[in-house]
């Protein structure tokens, strides 16, 4: 591979973008040339201030309520409909307010930067540190979703779907029990290079179908999201691009 | 192109799509007004752009089928950020260095020590890049958008992304490189 051509991949190769042999003909012709290494960690570092200068600017809590007041159903027109559809209309207003009230993102939302799921969010992080630590990633060693699945029979009280991405670029290594903010949690674990990947998995405690969120801390990107009644806390240090393309092939 | 009537749109939504536009969109509402806030470069007509951009979402919902809704609204608010800054002509569609934000008088001393923070010198460069470099660095570095994303967002080929991304990413540490030349020369 010539400069040129790894130069015009370097950027899809930073952002995990290239297919497998687009990535490893970058990568050997990175080690073999100073010159494209140095601009691959000059890239590495630019993403890195970007991410630590922390310049995503959420919606105000002002913003949140007005929008919020506005997807609401307007209360004028019950009064002027008919009395008993009125009524039935407000009850509906009440009742998807309640149902707004208890919603689980809400809550997410509102305290994006405090309790929640930025609790959880730690939570998570260090559990996966944890693994890693202690060189302890699985209990469960294999790339055969047939045996790591299995393994979780018995020691939980549902059964975390567990299946092997390998040719998508994730081989699954295995499986173990974690414990995140005192749950007891399967944990599996997923490769991509030389990254290690936690995919934490337990029921669902609110809506069973919420979008993927991801953030970054310590160097340590998360992605979550519930699917089919479970929730998923996805950590790991790869790219976020990479944690977006695991928490998409995990939805399918 | 989408129709401008403001007004009776919310009222159209059955109280079953608007609970599902409330789980689907609703959650994006930080992406939203995020790319509107470093498109428009400005918290108040952030504010004003997102929350029309989310009214618009709600009034297009019942077409919405399927797929990414994060990209979708992205995409609303994008349009929207667009035409206000056409409609306030401050938007440079060149890919070419800002400078009207560039000439803008030099902060005072203590302002600029203070600036030398990493945040502000970032923010500042990111807002000195041109809307389209911002726009793609935003979506790929904040919002964590795959190129697919990134090129239904903003309506380019596919192809063509990786390239935007690799000229702005160029653009934004040459930025970065020039004013700390004189401190910081670079032996590394």
């Amino acid at each position: 591979m010539s400069c040129e051509t790894a130069e015009s991949l370097l950027h899809g190769y930073l952002d995990g973008e290239l297919d497998v042999v687009g990535a490893v003909e970058f990568e050997r012709h990175a080690q073999a040339c100073p010159v494209c290494t140095r601009e691959l960690e000059a890239q590495q570092s630019l993403r890195a201030r970007l991410r630590d200068a922390d310049l995503y600017v959420p919606a105000p809590p002002s913003l949140r309520r007005t929008i919020r007041e506005r997807v609401e159903p307007p209360p004028a027109e019950s009064a002027a409909s008919a009395p008993r559809r009125g009524r039935w209309r407000w009850l509906a207003a009440a009742a998807a307010l309640t149902l707004l009230a208890t919603a689980p993102w809400l809550v997410l939302r509102d305290t994006r930067r405090g309790t929640a799921e930025g609790t959880l969010a730690a939570a998570a992080l260090d559990a996966h540190l944890r693994s890693l630590q202690l060189g302890h990633q699985s209990d469960v060693v294999s790339t055969d979703a047939h045996t790591v699945k299995p393994w979780f029979e018995g020691k939980l009280s549902y059964a975390p779907p567990v299946v092997d991405l390998a040719t998508e670029g994730f081989p699954l290594i295995g499986g173990r029990l974690d414990v995140v903010e005192g749950r007891t949690v399967a944990a599996l674990v997923y490769a991509r290079r030389k990254h290690i990947l936690s995919v934490f998995v337990w029921p669902a405690e609110g809506a069973p179908e919420t979008a993927p969120r991801s953030d970054a801390r310590q160097g340590y990107g998360w992605i979550q999201w519930s699917h089919s009644g479970m929730q998923y806390w996805v950590v790991s240090d790869v790219a976020p691009a990479e944690l977006e393309q695991l928490a998409r092939l995990l939805r399918r | 192109m989408e129709p401008a009537e403001a007004q009776e749109g919310p009222s159209l939504l059955s109280d079953a799509e608007r609970l599902r536009f409330e789980q689907l969109v609703l959650p994006h509402l930080d992406s939203a007004h995020n790319l509107a806030r470093w498109l428009l470069r400005s918290e108040s007509d952030a504010q004003d752009v997102t929350q029309e951009a989310m009214l618009r979402a709600l009034r297009f919902f019942p077409g919405f089928h399927g797929g990414d809704p994060r990209a979708w609204l992205l995409k609303i608010v994008r349009n929207a950020s667009y035409t206000w800054l056409e409609s306030h002509r401050r938007v440079e569609l060149s890919e070419e260095f800002d400078e009207e934000r560039h000439g803008e008088p030099a902060a005072s001393p203590e302002a600029q020590a203070i600036a030398s923070a990493e945040r502000d010198r970032l923010r500042e460069a990111m807002e000195q890049l041109s809307t389209r470099f911002r726009e793609v660095l935003v979506l790929r570095e904040l919002e964590g958008c795959s190129y697919k994303e990134i090129a239904e967002i903003t309506a380019v080929p596919l192809g063509t992304v990786m390239s935007s991304l690799a000229r702005a990413r160029r653009r934004l540490q040459q930025i970065l490189i020039g004013p700390a030349r004189e401190e910081t020369p670079h032996e590394l």
